[in-house]
Order: C-alpha cells, then sequence, then structure tokens
C-alpha cells in the first residue's frame, strides 16, 4: 500500500525490539467479541487510476455550475471567480499540512495569516476584533446566539423572518436543546416585519440577516436602537460577505456581534462545505467570543511574533466552563478567504461588489420585463426574490432540464409555507454576463 | 530591536532576511488599499438600488499585486512546520500523510464546483458518493446509522448528545437525566459539550492501570444520569480492557454510552466499536481518514449511531429508496420512525472532506486500513519500547495502542520540564509530542506517530529524543531554558499577549 | 484581625464584621502569570462556596471561591487593571473582595496559617 512506508521485515524487526512476537499481542485486551473474525464486504487496496476512475464517474453524474447553461442559485452560497493563486498557496505543504498553531515558535505562518484574517473581517465588518473563524455562517450564528445569551445573562432571542431558514433550524436546534427561548417572526421576503415590537427586556439577542434570506437590505441602526435601549444585543448576520464591499457596516450600524458565512470569498461551492464563519464584536465582549484568538506579542529576542491567546474561554483549558466546544474550526477555509482579500484590496472589494450589484439590477430589470414576473425586493444587493405564476419548484425544474440552475424555490427550504411556494430567490455575481442573463430570460420565456 | 545572541548585528539589519529564512511584515505594512492582484472589469452602469445603505466610508484594505501576495504567503508558509517536513507526533492529532490524490478528487467541478441547493436531481453522484461514504464507515463500526454532517469532532459529540437528549426526551427523563460522566483524562470538548446542552458533568476515576474500572462507573450511576462519554482507546493511549462491562453496567442505568472516536486510528479494521456497546462515537475524518488539518480546520466529524439512536439523527440524512439514496432535509419530511432532533448545519456537511476520506478509503481498502492501524500500533509500541529505559511511564512499562504516554518522573531533580523537552525537540527539527495532556499525568509527553513514519524516520526521532534526554541528564537541563534558538521565532511571551491583548493590526498613530 | 486559609487556597481576613478575601501566595505561584481577574459586582450576595471570583494565568482558569457568606461591599478594581499585582502581593494589594459578614462563625473551621502551611508542604 502506497501509503505505509513499511515492509514485511520492518515489521518484523519492530515487533523484535518491542519483545512481542507478533501484532496481535498488542491488541490483546481488544475483547475477542468486538474483533474482526473476517473484514467486513468492501474493496481490497487499489491504485491511483482506479480510484480516481471511481470517483470521477460520480463526480461526472452531478451537474456543475460551471457546466450550467446559466447559474443564478445564491440562498446562502455563492458563485464567485476564485483567482488561482489562491488554491495554489493553500495547498502549500506548510499550511495545508499543517497543525492548530499550538507551538508558535514552529507556526508563525499560520499564526500571522490568523492575525491579518483578524484583522480583515473586523475592518470589513465594522468591529473592534474579530476572531479566527467558525465552521460556517450557520453556527456562527447559533454562537452569536449562545455568546448574547452569557453576556446578557437572558435566555430569549428573536429571529428575525429574514433569516436563511436553515440557520433558524441551527439555532433552533441549539435554543431546544441549551433551555433558552426563541421567537422566530414568519418568513418576511420584503422586509416589512415590525421586530422592534417583539423586543423587550427578557430578550439577550435580536438576530437579524442584512442583505435578507430573500434579498433585502434591512435597515438595523433602528433595531440596534431598539435592543440597547432593552439591554438586549443585536446580533447581525450575512451570507454574502462580498455585500461589505458595497454596503455600510453592520458594526457601522450599532451591531453587538456580526456573523456571517466568508465562503463568497477562496472557497469553492463544493456542495455547502466546508465553508468559514466570520465573527466579530465589540472589544467589551471579547472574553465571551468563542473560539480562536491570535494575538501580537514579542519572542525572546524582542523580535514581533503571534501566539494563540486569550485560551482560557476555550475547552482544552476551561472545559465545562468554556465559552464554546468548538476545538477544529476552519483555518484553511480562512487562509483562503484572507488571500483572496489580500488579492482583491479595499478598492478590489469595492469594485467586484459594485460589479455584483449592477450584475443583479440589470437581471432584475430584466425579469421585472417578463410577463407574470414580479421582483419582490426594491432594494437589494446581488440577490433578490420573485414572485411566478405557479409553483416555484415545478418551474425552476422545467428550467434545468434545459440547463439552466435558475435560483432557489423558496418552497425548498420552507416546505411547510405554501404561501411562498410562488418564490425564487435568485443571485447574480461577477460570473453572470450578459450572454448568460439573456439564456435565463429566453429560458423563462418558453417555460412560463 | 534587540538580536539573538548567536547572530552577528549585521545580519538583523534591514528586513532581518538571513540566508533562506525570509521575515515577512504583515500585509497591512507592506500592501495599499488600490493595490490589486484581482484585473476586474468596469462594474456596468446602472441606478443602484442600495437605498441609503451604499457604503460611504472607503474599505480600508491592503491589497497586493500577484507577485507581492505570492511572496508574502510564501515567505510566511516557510515559518510553518508540516506533515510533509518531518514527523509530526502530535499525540491525540494523528497527524498522518495527506495523499495528495484526494485533494485532486476534491477539485474535479462534480464535487467542488456543486451548490448545496441544486435541485437534488442533478447531483445524485454526490447523494450516492455520501452513501458509499456512510457505508464503508458503517461496516468499518460495526454500527447501524451515520449522521454525516457534524462539520468537527465537537460538533459530532454535540450530536451525539442531542440524539441522546432528544431520545431521554422520548422516555420522559429528559428532566431527569441530567448528568454525564466522563474521565478527568478526557479531551476539553466533552465536558464542553456536555455543559452547552446543560449537563452537570461528573468526573469518574481511572485506575492504577490508566483504565476505567466499571465497578466506579457503577457507583456512580444512578436515574440522573443520562450518558457516559468515554474516549476508547483512551488519551493515555490504552484500550478500555472493561469496555464491554461499562456500556452494560451503563445500559442497565438506563443510560446512554458516547464514545469519543479520537483515537480510531488505533482499531479502524482491527474492532468494531457497534460490538462494544456505543450508542453514538464520532469519527474525525481530519485524523483517522487524512483530511488535511490545514493548520486548525476544515475537519468533518461523522456520528455514528446505534439503534437506539438512529431515529433521533438530525437533518439531513440519507436513506435508501428502490435503492437510491434520497437527502431528508427538513423535519417536516421525516417519514414514519424518523423524528430528527433538529438540524447542527445550514446545508448537508462538509462535501469537501468526506470526498478526500472515501478516496482515501477507496485507496487504502479494507485490507490497507487494517494494516494502517496495525502499523500505527507498531510505531507507538516502537517508540515505547525504545525510550523506556530514559524515559518513565505513568501506568507502567506494557503495550500501548497508538500513541504512548510519558510522565515528567524522569526529570526529577534535573531542572529540566517537559516544555524544554518540547521546545528542544523544535531545535532538533521536530514538532513537539503533545505536552500536559491528558491533565491527569503529571507532565504529559503523548507521542503518537502515526503509521506514515518508516522506521528509519521513527530511528531518527528516537536518536534526538535520547540526545536531548542524555543533556538533561548529563546537567545540561538550564541550557533547554533558551530553546529553541533555531527556530524563525525563539519563546514568545504569552503572558504579554494576554495581559496586553493585540488582537488586530492598527495604524500607527500618527 | 484574623486571617484565615481552605483548602481552595483562598484566603479571608475579618475586620469586625466585614472580611477581605483573596488567593494565597502559594495559589498565585502555582498559577504563574495571572493575566486576568473577574470580579463580582458590588452588591452581590454570596453564600459559603459561592464562585466569587475568577483568576487567569495563560494556560489555566481557577475559580475563587467565597470562604465565607456576605454581600459584597468593595472590590478591588486595581488588580483587573494591573493583574501582576495579585502576583506581587497575594496576601496584600492583590485582594479581591470585601464582604460583609453574614455569618462570622463561618471561618471557625478554616486553616490558620501555619495549618495552612502544613497543608500545602503535604500537597
Amino acid at each position: 500500500m502506497r501509503y505505509l512506508p513499511h515492509s514485511e521485515a520492518d515489521r518484523q524487526a519492530m515487533l523484535a525490539a518491542i519483545g512481542v512476537s507478533s501484532i496481535d499481542a498488542l491488541f490483546a485486551d481488544v475483547p475477542a467479541a468486538a474483533r474482526f473474525d473476517q473484514l467486513p464486504d468492501l474493496p481490497m487496496t487499489q491504485g491511483e487510476i482506479e480510484v480516481e476512475r471511481h470517483m470521477k464517474a460520480l463526480a461526472g453524474r452531478n451537474l456543475s455550475a460551471e457546466s450550467a447553461t446559466a447559474f443564478f442559485l445564491g440562498a446562502g452560497a455563492y458563485r464567485h471567480h476564485v483567482p488561482a493563486s489562491v488554491d495554489h498557496l493553500i495547498q502549500r505543504s506548510e499550511f495545508l499540512t499543517s497543525y492548530t498553531p499550538y507551538q508558535p515558535e514552529i507556526s508563525q505562518g499560520t499564526l500571522q495569516t490568523l492575525f491579518e484574517f483578524q484583522t480583515q473581517v473586523a475592518t470589513l465588518t465594522g468591529m473592534d476584533v474579530a476572531n479566527g473563524g467558525m465552521y460556517d455562517g450557520s453556527t456562527a450564528t447559533a454562537e452569536a446566539v449562545l455568546m448574547a445569551r452569557r453576556i446578557t445573562k437572558r435566555s430569549k432571542s428573536i429571529l428575525s423572518g429574514g433569516l436563511h431558514p436553515q440557520y433558524r433550524a441551527v439555532v433552533e436546534t441549539i435554543e431546544d436543546m441549551s433551555a433558552g427561548s426563541m421567537v422566530a417572526l414568519p418568513p418576511d421576503p420584503n422586509g416589512t416585519e415590525d421586530i422592534i415590537a417583539q423586543i423587550d427586556n427578557e430578550t439577550a439577542a435580536v438576530v437579524v440577516q442584512s442583505p435578507s434570506f430573500y434579498g433585502q437590505l434591512i435597515d438595523l441602526k433602528p433595531i440596534a436602537e431598539a435592543c440597547h435601549k432593552a439591554g438586549a444585543l443585536l446580533v447581525a448576520v450575512f451570507t454574502e460577505v462580498v455585500s461589505l464591499g458595497a454596503l455600510e457596516s453592520p458594526g457601522s450600524q450599532g451591531a453587538d456581534i456580526v456573523v456571517g458565512e466568508g465562503q463568497s470569498l477562496g472557497n469553492p461551492l463544493t456542495f455547502g462545505g466546508p465553508y468559514v464563519g466570520l465573527m466579530a464584536t465589540r472589544n467589551e465582549f471579547v472574553r465571551q467570543l468563542p473560539g480562536r484568538l491570535c494575538g501580537e506579542t514579542v519572542d525572546a529576542a524582542g523580535r514581533r511574533g503571534f501566539v494563540l491567546t486569550l485560551a482560557t474561554r476555550e475547552q482544552h483549558i476551561r472545559r465545562d466552563k468554556a465559552t464554546s466546544n468548538i476545538c477544529t474550526s476552519s483555518g484553511l477555509c480562512a487562509l483562503a478567504f484572507s488571500i483572496h482579500m489580500t488579492l482583491l484590496g479595499g478598492t478590489g472589494l469595492t469594485r467586484l461588489a459594485a460589479t455584483n450589484h449592477a450584475r443583479a439590477v440589470q437581471l432584475a430589470d430584466a425579469l421585472a420585463a417578463v410577463p407574470g414576473i414580479e421582483v419582490v425586493n426594491d432594494i437589494f444587493f446581488n440577490e433578490f426574490t420573485i414572485r411566478v405564476p405557479g409553483d416555484a419548484a415545478a418551474l425552476v425544474n422545467r428550467l434545468t432540464e434545459r440547463g439552466i440552475v435558475a435560483g432557489l424555490p423558496v418552497s425548498r427550504l420552507e416546505p411547510t409555507r405554501p404561501e411562498l411556494a410562488n418564490l425564487i430567490i435568485i443571485a447574480a455575481t461577477e460570473l453572470n454576463g450578459d450572454a448568460e442573463r439573456e439564456r435565463l430570460i429566453a429560458g423563462l420565456r418558453k417555460v412560463l | 530591536m534587540l538580536t539573538r545572541p548567536d547572530v552577528p548585528a549585521t545580519a538583523m539589519e534591514g528586513p532581518g532576511h538571513r540566508g533562506l529564512n525570509l521575515e515577512e511584515p504583515l500585509l497591512f505594512e507592506v500592501g495599499h488599499v488600490d493595490a490589486t492582484g484581482v484585473d476586474l472589469p468596469k462594474p456596468p452602469a446602472v441606478n443602484d438600488r442600495l437605498g441609503k445603505f451604499a457604503r460611504k466610508s472607503s474599505l480600508d484594505l491592503a491589497g497586493l499585486s500577484e507577485p507581492e501576495t505570492m511572496r508574502h504567503y510564501v515567505r510566511l508558509s516557510r515559518q510553518n512546520y508540516a506533515i510533509d517536513m518531518n514527523t509530526y507526533p502530535l499525540g491525540s492529532c494523528t497527524m498522518k500523510h495527506n495523499p495528495r490524490l484526494n485533494e485532486k478528487i476534491a477539485r474535479l467541478p462534480g464535487f467542488g464546483d456543486i451548490h448545496p441547493l441544486q435541485p437534488l436531481n442533478t447531483v445524485p453522484g454526490a447523494l450516492e458518493m455520501m452513501e458509499q461514504l456512510g457505508s464503508w464507515l458503517m461496516q468499518l463500526t460495526g454500527m447501524n446509522a451515520i449522521s454525516l454532517s457534524p462539520k468537527a469532532g465537537a460538533h459530532g459529540e454535540l450530536c451525539g448528545l442531542m440524539a441522546i437528549k432528544a431520545a431521554l426526551r422520548a422516555r420522559g427523563q429528559a428532566e431527569q437525566r441530567t448528568v454525564v460522566l466522563a474521565p478527568a483524562s478526557a479531551h476539553g470538548t466533552n465536558p464542553a459539550t456536555a455543559a452547552l446542552l446543560g449537563f452537570k458533568v461528573e468526573t469518574i476515576p481511572a485506575r492504577p492501570d490508566g483504565t476505567v474500572d466499571p465497578a466506579d462507573v457503577k457507583a456512580k450511576l444512578g436515574p440522573e444520569v443520562a450518558a457516559i462519554m468515554l474516549t476508547n482507546p483512551n488519551t493515555c493511549g490504552l484500550f478500555e480492557r472493561d469496555i464491554v462491562a461499562i456500556a452494560e453496567v451503563v445500559h442497565a442505568a438506563g443510560a446512554y454510552f458516547y464514545c469519543d472516536g479520537a483515537n480510531l486510528n488505533a482499531i479502524l479494521g482491527r474492532a468494531k466499536p457497534g460490538a462494544l456497546g456505543v450508542d453514538a462515537m464520532h469519527i474525525n475524518l481530519h485524523k483517522t481518514l487524512s483530511t488535511p488539518h490545514g493548520g486548525g480546520g476544515p475537519g468533518s466529524g461523522p456520528v455514528v449511531l446505534s439503534d437506539a439512536l438512529a431515529r433521533f439523527a438530525p437533518t439531513p440524512f440519507l436513506k435508501l429508496e428502490d435503492n437510491r439514496p434520497i437527502l431528508v432535509e427538513d423535519v417536516s419530511q421525516a417519514g414514519i420512525g424518523e423524528e430528527p432532533f433538529g438540524r447542527l448545519t445550514a446545508f448537508h456537511g462538509q462535501m469537501g472532506m468526506w470526498v478526500r476520506a472515501l478516496t482515501y478509503l477507496l485507496s487504502h481498502g479494507v485490507d490497507g486500513v487494517r494494516q494502517a492501524s496495525e502499523d500505527a500500533v507498531l510505531n507507538a509500541n516502537y517508540v515505547r519500547a525504545r525510550l523506556s529505559d530514559l524515559m518513565t511511564q505513568p501506568f507502567g512499562d506494557k503495550p500501548c495502542m497508538h500513541e504512548v504516554l510519558f510522565d515528567d518522573r524522569f526529570l526529577e531533580g534535573t531542572g529540566a520540564t517537559t516544555l524544554d523537552i518540547a521546545k528542544a525537540l523544535i531545535d532538533e527539527g521536530y514538532h513537539p509530542m503533545t505536552v500536559y495532556f491528558p491533565l491527569v499525568v503529571h507532565g504529559a509527553m503523548l507521542i503518537e506517530p502515526t503509521e506514515s513514519e518508516s522506521k528509519e524516520s521513527l530511528d531518527l526521532f528516537i536518536d534526538a529524543m535520547r540526545r536531548i534526554i542524555g543533556r538533561i541528564k548529563d546537567g545540561g537541563g538550564a541550557a533547554l531554558k533558551e530553546a529553541p534558538l533555531h527556530a524563525p521565532r525563539r519563546r514568545l511571551d504569552e503572558t504579554r499577549a494576554a495581559r496586553e491583548p493585540k488582537l488586530r493590526w492598527k495604524p500607527a498613530a500618527a | 484581625m484574623t486571617t484565615r486559609y481552605t483548602k481552595d487556597s483562598e484566603w479571608i481576613r475579618t475586620e469586625g464584621d466585614e472580611a477581605v478575601i483573596g488567593i494565597s501566595d502559594y495559589a498565585q505561584g502555582q498559577l504563574g502569570d495571572i493575566v486576568f481577574v473577574e470580579l463580582p459586582e458590588v452588591g452581590k450576595t454570596l453564600a459559603k462556596g459561592d464562585v466569587a471570583a475568577v483568576v487567569e494565568s495563560v494556560k489555566a482558569a481557577s475559580e475563587v471561591y467565597a470562604p465565607a457568606a456576605g454581600e459584597v461591599i468593595a472590590v478591588n478594581t486595581s488588580i483587573k487593571d494591573d493583574p501582576s499585582a495579585v502576583n506581587r502581593g497575594a496576601e496584600g494589594d492583590g485582594w479581591f473582595v470585601r464582604i460583609k459578614l453574614k455569618n462570622p462563625a463561618d471561618i471557625d473551621s478554616l486553616m490558620d496559617a501555619e495549618a495552612y502551611g502544613a497543608f500545602v508542604a503535604a500537597h
């Protein structure tokens, strides 16, 4: 087997050095009932040629985004161009095959990139401080709710109807299992809910996504003010990080904790994971942040260096009193995010965001001109919702037959809400050119 | 600027480069907000729909051109240690070789460029891939159900304990059973996970031989106990030899058995956790199944479940209909006998890691998987046998599983500590072993070589250990306090980092 | 003024019906460089054995338990700003909280300096 260096002679020599006659002697403590008398009926060792053939056959049965005639699906995961150098750099052995940087003298590469990542995320979100990343946007949102509960010593959270339904489900599960209480407002495609009316002096967290799941931009400022008046915290959520290049930061609008999905920068779609959760807050709450934090210090020779710090928040030290149970997070995805952000620079991200927005505006205008289609949102970034005559899922399926992935029928994630059954969420990015838009419009006109 | 005593002052002038060791400033010190490594077309002219939320301030983030970006990250990468460089004997972390075929396969457009919410009839190969991985993992563990979605080991623990809580609710005992038992040697994630769900954690003692006694478990069991969390093989590198009896007393008391599968690399293909009475166990794909650690993730922690817990598995889950895998995404779509406790993450889980793990399993084959476990155990025991004359073992000199644990009794009176040995190893060109874990052993040193190491590379590591210990025993312990001298940095001031946290770069005040 | 010690290495010094609480010099030595302390709010009521404060070094965090019941009437904010003061004077300027004793007899069962010294030596 090509990954195992020992020869049979090596094994025998090592068994002799250990002083046992066979490998079985080293497994003597395994109860007889739990041993494999014979190996399960699974394939035996295969070379690269056979494995590659097998896996390529599986991959070949999937419609990749690049091979679709037109692709406008977003809803929490976005198809963007990732510069070639990003994937090259994250495959450097020294980044790819290193562990969590617990030995800082020989981990400065990972540590400095973490410090830079934290700086980028804090700047983008308009917050004081960001952590080294979470699993993804949805779990970061659940962690933000738990964090708000610890800070406020209250247990109630209020979820906007514009929150991604699966994010809502993740929060709901954690709240249900950890004695929290949660109020989830009904789905709110065009951002008209009155969430402020729900806030009371038992509220720990108010969770609002902007741009919302449906694409609507939400005014966070009055919600933040109402939260602070009631002693609650505003958790601002985003699923499209590129939007921060075009919009005022959630921090500048008064958010106390900002969480979001970082996939759009540096990370491919990969059917939903691995991605990287972004999480930022104000200085005063830093000790309640979950996850890793990298800090600057000096070495014994007085040179600047970086270390993981404030580790007493974490499970490996604080155990049952830790801020979270998180250990392995999303290091390499955070690195990919950071490299892509570095390649863009502030001006580049602004330009990328402007392109995304322009593409979405063009698409919305073109769709609005199609008889029977109504654009639901008035203000949006690169994603919006349309209302179609009839069943949205059936319409999307008819387009799929033509190789067009039109968007997300809301019913996929809200199967119990018939009132949403004619909504489709559509996203446009820098990758969607004029020709692709025209193919979608032409396809729609045919199947409507 | 202070300089290293062994470095002539002239060598540290300028940016600090020395030979192939190139210093690299922070991105923000070399980049510029208008610099870019991406050429983007001019945005089409439209009337914007951003309302009053359009960003008015410029986004003050430094950028770099592509050549500068390459240098920045390549220079930084060279300040990292990595498996691809040398032995990485980090106990409990299974730093095995990361096959590059896995990386190639994960990047196929049919896996890497598919959207999680595409119509499911456009991704049959993805579902089939998930089904195959799940099938491998269930057969290798002897369990009948699996939840693939947990994103790391600790997330898998959360999945398992949530399933247990759901099962207790179904029995009407969730209010009553509020205690989780765990040994003091447990990973910190175990008590942290239990506490997150409101369980009170009680510690079970270990016997002098380093394993748990069923009688001690029995003494702690009562109507208030929900579950036991046990790592097997345990964090002392030992197989819990009475695990079947432990499972029996736990089940007899109406509690569940959560097994932390972090150390599965010792027994995969040799032992079936399903036959040990396990109710739930996570499998760290980033340990046992070779997906790269990436400097701290991403991981993936699928959880196998016993028949008692299977129906509570969270969404999404796969089931077979007409021999075809069907993905159940929403609680409302659950069928008869399915009571998902909820959802752990948006979308489906760590597809990229699943693809790598299945590629690993297909490459090894079931025979290779078993051989890998045997070699991992062989390697740890070889290190043990060749260091046992110089170092002390907390539970006596006896066979271990895939990692060997030493304590610091052999350092008594030398002035050297476990930390000094760790840092001295760096100067010898090695990443240190895991130190000061498990907590139950004083000055613990936990060495896990993995099956990826040849006999020659183990001999070199052992030689390095013997040299360091030899120096200490010859009275050279004090000199190690300066180590490392040959790494990109000397020891870092962690007290200063914690007392005055600087967690982001800020422009120098004008 | 009477000073007593607990097995968890807190000290308590009574001054009339008030008492000052801190961690012992031995405890600060075991923790190493202290980097952070978390103090209770003034006015908080503590039962004997309640967590009164948390003290952290780089690699460890410890709870400081109230050796006696009472109401917090003052906290030492200077150790919040400069936690190294606990390392320099754990049983002096590095005190944590001052309480109004609810039950002065709480401290009777605790060790005096000599007994605590012997306790530490034995561990």
